[in-house]
C-alpha cells in the first residue's frame, strides 16, 4: 500500500477538525477540533517517515504529542479561569476585544 | 491484503469518530467519540510500525487529554446548571472552507509522485527513535521538558483555588 491513502486520511481527519473549530460555539468544542487537526498532523509525520525510513519523523511525533497534551492543559485551564470570570464558555459570547 | 482492510477499517472508524467530534450535540458525547478517534489514531501509528507512538498516543492523548477535558467539562458546566448541549454555527461557511482546503490538498496530492511501497527499516524503530531523541535532537528534548513544566505549572497557577 503506497503513502497516497495515509496522507488522504490525514487530510480528511485535520479538515474535519477544521470545520469543527470554525463552526463550535462552545470554547471545550473548539479545542476538540484542534486536537483532531493536531492528530491529522501527527499521521502525516509518522506516514512519511515510515515511507522515507527516516525516524527524525517519529521523533518530532513524540514532540508534537507532548506539546499538544501541554497546549490542552493550558487552554483548559484558561477555559475554567474564563468560566469563573464571564460565567460563559461559549465563544461569542467572549466578546471584550470588540470594538 | 491484510494490510488494506485494516486500513480500511480503522480509516472509516477514525473519520466516522472525527465527524462525530465535530457534529454532536452532547458535548460529553463528543469526549468519548474523540477518545475513540485518537485510538485510531494508534492503530494507524501501527500499521505504520510504530509501536512506541501508539503506545504514546495511548497513554497521553486517550488517558491524559480526555481526563483533563472531562474534567474543564464537569467544572464548568455543572456550575452553570445548563444541559451539556452544543450547537453549532455558521455550517454553511465552515463546510465551504473546509471543502476548499481539502480540495487544494487533493491537488497537491494528484500533482506529486508519491512512494508505492514502503522501504524496509534498518533495524528496530523504537530504538531508531531513541537514539535519535537522545543524540541528534538532545537539545529540543530538553526545551520541550522545559516546556511542559512552564506550561503545567501555568495550568495549575490559572486554575488555582480563588483566595
Amino acid at each position: 500500500m503506497g503513502l497516497q491513502p495515509y496522507l488522504l486520511l490525514s487530510a480528511t481527519v485535520f479538515c474535519i477538525g477544521l470545520f469543527g473549530v470554525m463552526t463550535r460555539r462552545n470554547t471545550i468544542g473548539i479545542l476538540l477540533g484542534i486536537e483532531l487537526m493536531m492528530n491529522a498532523v501527527n499521521i502525516n509525520l509518522v506516514a512519511f517517515a515510515r515511507y522515507t525510513a527516516v525516524a527524525s519523523g517519529m521523533v518530532f511525533t513524540v514532540f508534537t504529542i507532548c506539546i499538544t497534551v501541554t497546549e490542552a492543559a493550558l487552554g483548559l485551564a484558561i477555559v475554567i479561569l474564563l468560566f469563573r470570570v464571564r460565567r460563559t464558555v461559549m465563544a461569542d459570547h467572549l466578546d471584550l476585544l470588540k470594538g | 491484503m491484510s494490510e488494506q482492510i485494516a486500513f480500511a477499517v480503522l480509516a472509516f472508524t477514525l473519520v466516522g469518530s472525527a465527524l462525530a467530534v465535530v457534529l454532536s450535540k452532547n458535548l460529553f458525547h463528543a469526549v468519548l467519540w474523540l477518545a475513540l478517534a485518537l485510538t485510531g489514531t494508534a492503530g494507524v501509528f501501527l500499521l505504520l510500525d510504530a509501536e512506541f507512538l501508539a503506545a504514546v498516543q495511548l497513554l497521553l492523548y486517550a488517558g491524559g487529554i480526555i481526563t483533563i477535558v472531562v474534567f474543564a467539562i464537569v467544572v464548568t458546566e455543572r456550575l452553570i446548571g445548563e444541559r451539556l448541549t452544543q450547537t453549532n454555527m455558521r455550517i454553511g461557511g465552515g463546510a465551504l472552507l473546509s471543502a476548499v482546503l481539502f480540495g487544494f490538498i487533493l491537488m497537491v496530492l494528484a500533482r506529486h509522485p508519491l512512494p508505492a511501497t514502503r522501504p524496509e527499516m534498518p533495524g528496530d524503530l523504537t530504538r531508531a527513535v531513541g537514539e535519535a531523541v537522545l543524540t541528534r535532537y538532545v537539545l529540543p528534548f530538553e526545551l520541550l521538558a522545559v516546556l511542559m513544566l512552564t506550561g503545567l505549572l501555568g495550568a495549575i497557577y490559572f486554575a488555582r483555588p480563588e483566595d
